[in-house]
């Protein structure tokens, strides 16, 4: 896929002194940008306008600024929030370019979704672990492209060819005279030159940034308290609001004491809407008090009686019945019935909350016939959308100022927050941050859909699967968020990582029921695969079980034609030294999982060992990782993804489930919605493959590799076979 | 009207006593490198130092530090124990999203402040309060004991 992504369109122009290149990510599906739509506000100003009134081609989605002093601006639509990418996406475009990575500024794309569409995801999207996946090629290619034109330009006020210059850290060099001129000096005669059609990239063995463990460029500001989130928004007679939002999906606002909350010294004003309120004060201390004086009562209406048991009673009953069919080898059903033996399981995950540390929030300024948004998300463009509708704003008419994501994990992929705080701001007067207490934050999540798998499969007579049945159902979350992407009824995030099940069976199945409730669903770190590596990484660990055979044995065997998993399993299992016995430990039962996968273009191996006590407690003491993510852009960035993603991923498998009863999330804080502690996270060792194919994504696969290895795990230890999510679900006790 | 001394200099407040210092600090005076995780001494993302002490910010009324000396991770660089954690952060890349880490950065200075040679089970007394949902222990750790090491 990535190959298909070319530069194809750079234009230079002058920007008020200074180079600005303009150049493309094509879309895959998006909608190419109109020639002479009204361009965005774009941070680039001016240029742009000239830009887009050129009379040709597709417009420019990303720019690089080089301005008189050498310093070069990235303005691009992918933000930051803990996975890298404001230090990965300069590296690649520094090491073409040939600067200090130091002298890289990175600004933030303004909201536009036709102009800043992300290639893979067709929108202006930070998600899906793609960053990397996306930029790889043009990036390199427009830094490439923007140093042979200043070497261009220098090699001709010099008169000599440029071809007897070189650049290197900003500087230019003419070799035979020693001559030399700074970036900074020649942007102004390269922004009169025509761009080459054609830039050679550096071949990987010629990499001096790429590839090697660089720090990241935001950790500064971050040690002090200096960077600012959403949340630290502050602007000139803000009101800062709590609101309550009905605690049941559909119900209504039936009373709430305005007096009371008004009598709250430093509250300013009390807005009701249809289905939720909120209390404007001078800080959040006087709003949340206003609030619970206010206390405010609610009509529940249909959803009252929604239970957890309700929900997955719907989920079972709908996965009785045939689903859409995903993939079709040979005759599973078929081959299962005539096989000699038989192994079927249901396995359930459930609801889960991103709890992102920092609780949603948005600032809105509605006035003067403008909106401004204070936000930090994943998707500006949407977040802009649901302000131009809501308001009846054009879209040019409504800004975003998107700041850095205190965690997002596809939180901050929904705008419902925006939307409420936008709905509020209508009646506001002035400007107003609505923060969502963390109780709000919880139970007004779009949760991660609880998934009902029905897995079965036939062994021969020496116990090697001839077929293999998966039937998913759950709720569609691409149905809501990208409908087009959904085709036949299949949603290829529900399915992923099942469809794609590696192992070597002749005959497979997989269907998907789509299956909805009241309850909101929505991306979570890792989504489909999350669940549907823990399903197939169970289920085979089932078969090597009762095969009586070494988990790891039976997967290699049935692996034997995918080398870039064998590697990557057999990587694990030699680091973690999967052929020696675990140390015994006092009064606990021990044990070591394996799981395997291939997710977001990358593949991974982890082995997990454990301990569980007498009264059923669960310890992870060591997580090893092989991973082959290819070519590598920051490998610190990755091992810390895959720390963090492990850490995430095993924290919900342990502890977290959303529950509902009387049609309300009964979860409320982090008292009660556990969160892994620094006591509680294992050792975590990364081992990388070294690759130099296109890279994988890194955000997400160490989320949904350690389910299963943990889960796989407390079966050795235990004999104890986890089909239900979270571990804490069921008893351990010895 | 509490006067609260912070980082150094003196803040008249206009807010109930009974206001959390917290959101004096963010709203009212205007530091918001102090964070609101959960408003109930659950995440340790508020925590500021009062007369040395880590206080969870988020459920400590104003009247109860008004005259006392509070420090928060803006000021923590003149502090040299405080100035170590911060290298150290740096040094290993400790941080990802970084929302929780002006509150680990602010317990483990009093860790350290403390105990400048704390063992495993001090960190993990220290430091289990305070939760990070990007999931950095394992640097958190090794950071701690770095800034540790370059303690003479």
């Amino acid at each position: 896929m990535n190959e298909q992504l070319t530069a194809s369109r750079r234009k230079f122009l002058q920007a008020g002194g200074g180079l600005l290149l303009g150049f493309t990510l094509p879309g895959f599906g998006a909608e190419t940008p109109k020639r002479n739509e009204k361009p965005p506000e774009a941070a680039v100003g001016h240029a742009t306008r000239n830009m887009t009134q050129e009379s040709s081609g597709l417009a420019p989605n990303a720019f690089i600024r080089i301005d008189r002093a050498g310093e070069v601006t990235l303005i691009i639509h992918k933000v930051e929030m803990g996975q890298g990418t404001f230090t990965s996406l300069p590296m690649l475009l520094a090491e073409e370019l040939e600067v200090d990575l130091a002298k890289v500024k990175l600004e933030q794309a303004p909201a536009d979704n036709k102009r800043y569409g992300d290639p893979l995801l067709g929108g202006q999207v930070t998600g899906g672990s793609t960053s990397i996946r996306a930029t790889w090629k043009p990036l390199r290619q427009a830094g490439a492209t923007a140093r042979t034109m200043l070497v261009t330009a220098a090699a001709q006020q010099w008169k000599v060819d440029p071809s007897t210059c070189v650049a290197r850290n900003g500087v230019i060099t003419h070799q035979a005279s020693g001559r030399a001129l700074n970036y900074g000096d020649v942007v102004d005669a390269a922004a009169k030159l025509p761009a080459p059609k054609e830039v050679a990239l550096k071949q990987p063995k010629d990499f001096k940034l790429i590839g090697k463990p660089l720090k990241r460029l935001d950790s500064a500001d971050k040690v002090n308290g200096r960077t600012v989130f959403g949340i630290d928004v502050r602007l000139p007679n803000m009101s800062v609001a709590s609101v309550a939002i009905s605690p049941v999906p559909g119900g209504k606002l039936q009373s709430a004491d305005d007096k009371k909350a008004l009598a709250v010294k430093g509250v300013r004003q009390v807005i009701k809407l249809d289905h939720a309120v909120a209390v404007l004060a001078d800080h959040m201390g006087a709003a949340k008090q206003g609030l619970a004086a206010a206390a405010p009562t609610w009509n529940d209406g249909s959803n009252a009686t929604m239970t957890t048991q309700s929900l997955v009673a719907g989920l079972r009953t709908a996965s009785d019945k045939q689903g859409a069919v995903a993939r079709n080898d040979g005759k599973a059903l078929d081959a299962i019935a005539r096989a000699p033996r038989k192994i079927e399981a249901v396995y359930e995950m459930p609801y889960l909350a991103h709890a992102t540390m920092e609780p949603m929030n948005c600032t809105v300024d509605l006035r003067g016939g403008m909106c401004e948004l204070w936000v930090g998300t994943q998707v500006p463009a949407l977040a802009q959308g649901i302000a131009a509708k809501l308001t009846g704003l054009p879209l040019d008419k409504v800004r975003v100022h998107n700041h850095y994501l205190g965690g997002g994990f596809g939180r901050r992929l929904e705008v419902d927050f925006v939307g409420l705080a936008v709905e509020f701001a209508k009646q506001a007067r002035g400007p107003v941050k609505f923060i969502y207490s963390r109780e709000e934050d919880i139970q007004h999540d779009m949760y991660r859909p609880y998934y009902l798998d029905r897995i079965s499969a036939g062994l021969d007579e020496k116990s090697n699967p001839v077929a293999w049945f998966h039937r998913i159902t759950g709720s569609s979350i691409m149905a809501r968020f990208a409908p087009a992407a959904v085709q036949n009824g299949i949603d290829g995030d529900a399915i992923e990582g099942a469809k794609d099940q590696p192992y070597a069976i002749p005959n497979v199945r997989v269907e998907y029921v789509r299956h909805e409730s009241p309850v909101a669903t929505a991306f979570w770190r890792g989504v489909g695969a999350t669940h549907n590596i823990w399903v197939v990484e169970s289920f085979i660990d089932e078969l090597a079980a009762a095969a009586k055979q070494d988990p790891l044995a039976y997967r290699q065997r049935l692996l034997q034609n995918t080398p870039r998993m064998r590697t990557v399993l057999d990587l694990a299992a030699e680091k973690a030294g999967w052929s020696r016995p675990l140390r015994a430990m006092e009064g606990k039962r021990v044990g070591r999982g394996i799981s395997v996968q291939f997710a977001f273009g990358s593949y991974m191996s982890q082995v997990a060992e454990v301990s569980v006590g007498p009264d059923g407690e669960v310890r992870v003491h060591r997580v090893v990782c092989a991973l082959d993510c290819g070519q590598v852009v920051n490998p610190d960035t990755v091992v810390a993804q895959i720390e963090s993603g492990v850490n995430f991923g095993l924290t919900a498998a342990l502890w977290n489930e959303i529950t509902f009863d009387k049609g309300r999330v009964q979860q409320n804080n982090f008292t009660d919605y556990r969160m892994m502690r620094i006591n509680e996270a294992p050792v975590i060792e990364v081992h990388i493959v070294k690759s130099s194919d296109a890279p994988g994504g890194i955000g997400e696969p160490g989320t949904s590799a350690i389910a299963p290895a943990l889960t796989n795990a407390i079966f050795a230890a235990t004999g104890k076979r986890l089909r239900k999510l979270p571990v804490t679900a069921t008893s351990l006790k010895a | 009207m509490p006067a609260l001394t912070v980082n150094g200099k003196s803040h008249s407040v206009d807010v109930a006593p009974d206001t959390p210092l917290l959101w004096a600090l963010r709203d009212v005076i205007g530091l918001t490198g102090t964070k609101f995780g959960c408003g109930v001494a659950a995440c340790g993302a508020c925590t500021v130092h009062v007369d040395g002490q880590p206080t969870r910010s988020c459920v400590t009324p104003v009247q109860a530090v008004a005259g006392k000396k509070i420090v928060t991770i803006e000021a923590i660089e003149q502090d040299p124990v405080g100035r170590r954690v911060q290298a150290a952060w740096r040094d290993l890349d400790v941080v990802q999203c970084g929302y929780c880490q002006s509150g680990q950065i602010m317990a483990a200075t009093a860790l350290l402040t403390a105990k400048p040679r704390p063992s495993d089970a001090d960190l993990d007394a220290a430091m289990t309060g305070n939760i990070c949902r990007c999931g950095t222990y394992g640097r958190i750790r090794a950071a701690i004991k770095r800034a540790a090491e370059k303690t003479t």
